[in-house]
């Protein structure tokens, strides 16, 4: 199993990840040893068993619908690289 | 074993070494107050952490009297920098939030800060939880207080170096596949991850949820004890954490570990494990004999599959939990982005180190249309199968001890070209975030001049039972009282310079 360079490209388009060619040829190799890790899971035991998502096994309960946060607009919006009144900037999306 | 420790010398003032409870009733007492307290380890960090790197920020305290009151008030701390806070830049070790100030707070902080622990800084760490080295810093590599010319593990490798150097009575960690127990090995210095869900993970930032843990890294085991106490219990703001009753961790320190069966995993002394290492961490199991337990053999196979399952599962985790990074709300955004497409990708490619964007390169390929069921689900699959070798284990054993790590602390460089042998470090740490059971790692001698850990794994919800162990364990050696040369105290105001090389 291994990741071509176009392949690796797709990837990295879906991941919104702005790679350059050369630095695609470094993380091809590095990416393809993290996969290499699937060929270790060709064992039969394995088949048998029930995919875990959670360790203990534990559902996520539900809280009350009940309001607990007040508006922060202000302050969550205090960390955006851009904003004006209230709104995040971001370049013209429509043409 | 012989007792050497120079901590007399290395300690005049006997706060170096002091617990935490030790802390406490001398502020209690009023031979310190709470600001002359934190300025004492304050000047420490500043004359000793240049030659460390363990901070990537420090914050002067404002502390009123009357403001403290708690279990840990007056005592201070510091937090791995992937902790939200208030107050100052919370960074995660990354580019992408170099400037970002959290607009809430975690609530592990929110708990200790009620307690009155007098936060002293945030500490360094690899980008976003991602390394075993400390070398995938944005704000640079951390040195190991006993080797500056060595790392002092990964993630958490900040709080692991700066509780060794003595520069802080404890600090806040995660570990996520060894983040805690490895660094606390590689420093000599005690860490504890407790069972997943047991600390509340509001704050903390993502990195790969279903195995994701904020844990303590002190001295001792009582100090460690004392911490989690105060950061433990369900919280409404995580859905994750676990309803469990948090009971007194402290309670059971002094039990006696008569009857006790010490579960040895013996496919865990292989090749895979240095021998010198070895013979340190099988001395520390002969002292858990000598202490009263009955050492038992068991079987813990597939750590191998354990460490593929968790290379796989991680970083598609850390894929979906890494997308929030646009460069449109918050953190780094790239200059002049010439459409949205171009705002994303290079805020993204430009705001991640090279360790993280292989990672979610990687899980983004392994959760794609397609794949998902040969990898995310069969390694979820092999989550089960190790989750059952433990439980299995430990039916057999009421604890499990063996090593943290296969080898001391490497070289800085040393593993940095090689992803693959750089994961290696994390084959007896993995398995059990795997099963997301709680473990420690225990200073348990040295191997040139290098700390060697101990690793104990517990029963879920059983953080009680190991840290008796460890306490009892530290009852009777001195290695988790031994200060890293050139980081005595020659009290306040003291001269050192001697950090057993060049930084």
């Amino acid at each position: 199993m291994a990741l071509t360079h176009k392949e690796l490209e797709k990837v990295a388009r879906l991941a919104r990840l702005g790679v350059d060619a050369q630095a695609l040829v470094d993380l091809a190799e590095d990416v393809n040893q993290i996969l290499a890790h699937v060929d270790r899971l060709n064992d039969q035991r394995i088949d048998a068993c029930q995919p875990m998502s959670h360790p203990l096994d534990q559902s996520q309960y539900l809280r009350p619908d009940e309001v607990t946060e007040s508006n922060q607009r202000e302050s969550l919006m205090a960390g955006a690289p851009a904003q004006d009144q209230g709104l995040f900037l971001v370049p013209k999306v429509i043409e | 074993m012989s007792s050497n420790s120079s901590s007399n010398d290395q300690d005049p003032t006997g706060l170096l070494n002091a617990s935490i409870r030790d802390l406490k009733t001398r502020l209690d007492r009023g031979d310190h107050s709470p600001m002359s307290l934190s300025a004492f380890f304050a000047e420490r960090i500043e004359r000793l952490d240049p030659a460390l790197n363990s901070f990537i920020s420090t914050q002067i305290p404002e502390i009123e009297q009357t403001e403290l009151k708690g279990d840990l008030a007056g005592i201070p701390f510091a937090h791995k920098d992937i902790f939200c806070v208030q107050q100052g830049r919370t960074t995660c070790g990354s580019k992408m939030l170099a400037d970002w100030h959290a607009p809430y707070s975690a609530t592990v902080h929110e708990k200790l800060a009620a307690q009155g622990a007098v936060l002293l800084g945030k500490t360094n760490m690899d980008e976003f939880a991602m390394g075993s080295s400390n070398e995938n810093s944005y704000f640079g590599a951390v040195s190991n207080p006993w080797d500056v010319n060595r790392v002092p593990g990964g993630s958490s490798g900040g709080s692991a170096a700066a509780v060794a150097a003595r520069l802080v009575p404890f600090a806040t960690g995660s570990d996520t596949g060894g983040s805690i127990r490895q660094p606390a090995a590689f420093c000599g210095v005690t860490g504890i991850k407790p069972t997943y869900g047991r600390v509340s993970r509001y704050g903390m930032i993502a990195y790969a949820s279903s195995f994701d843990q904020a844990g303590v890294i002190a001295k001792t085991a009582e100090d460690c004890a004392v911490v989690l106490n105060q950061i433990s219990g369900v919280d409404r703001r995580d859905s994750t954490s676990s309803p469990e009753p948090v009971v007194d961790f402290t309670a059971d320190l002094e039990k006696p570990l008569s009857g006790l069966k010490i579960g040895v995993p013996k496919q865990w002394f292989s090749e895979a494990l240095d021998n010198r290492v070895a013979e340190q961490v099988e001395a520390a199991i002969a002292e858990l004999e000598c202490a009263g337990g009955t050492r038992v053999e068991i079987d813990l196979p597939d750590a191998d599959i354990a460490l593929s399952a968790y290379y796989l599962l991680a970083p598609a985790e850390a894929s979906s939990n890494l997308s929030r990074f646009d460069g449109v709300r918050f953190g780094y955004r790239c200059d002049n982005p010439q459409d949205i497409t171009d705002l994303f990708e290079r805020s993204r490619s430009e705001g991640f180190g090279p360790e993280v964007q292989r990672r979610i390169l990687a899980g983004t390929y392994a959760l794609s249309a397609g794949y998902y069921d040969a990898f995310y689900l069969r390694a979820q699959k092999a989550r089960r199968l190790i989750a059952g070798h433990f439980e299995q284990a430990l039916s057999q054993c009421d604890v499990i001890a063996g090593p943290v790590t296969p080898t001391v602390a490497f070289k800085k460089g040393e593993h940095s070209a090689d992803p693959a042998q750089m994961y290696l470090q994390d084959l007896f740490t993995i398995p059990v975030n795997l099963a997301g059971l709680p473990g420690m790692s225990v200073p348990a001698g040295f191997v040139d001049g290098l700390p060697v850990g101990l690793q104990l794994i517990g029963r879920h919800f059983a953080e009680a039972q190991i840290l008796n162990v460890a306490h009892q364990y530290q009852q009777r050696v001195d290695f988790h009282q031994r200060i890293p040369p050139g980081f005595g105290g020659e009290g306040f105001g003291g001269d050192e310079h001697n950090t057993g090389g060049a930084a």
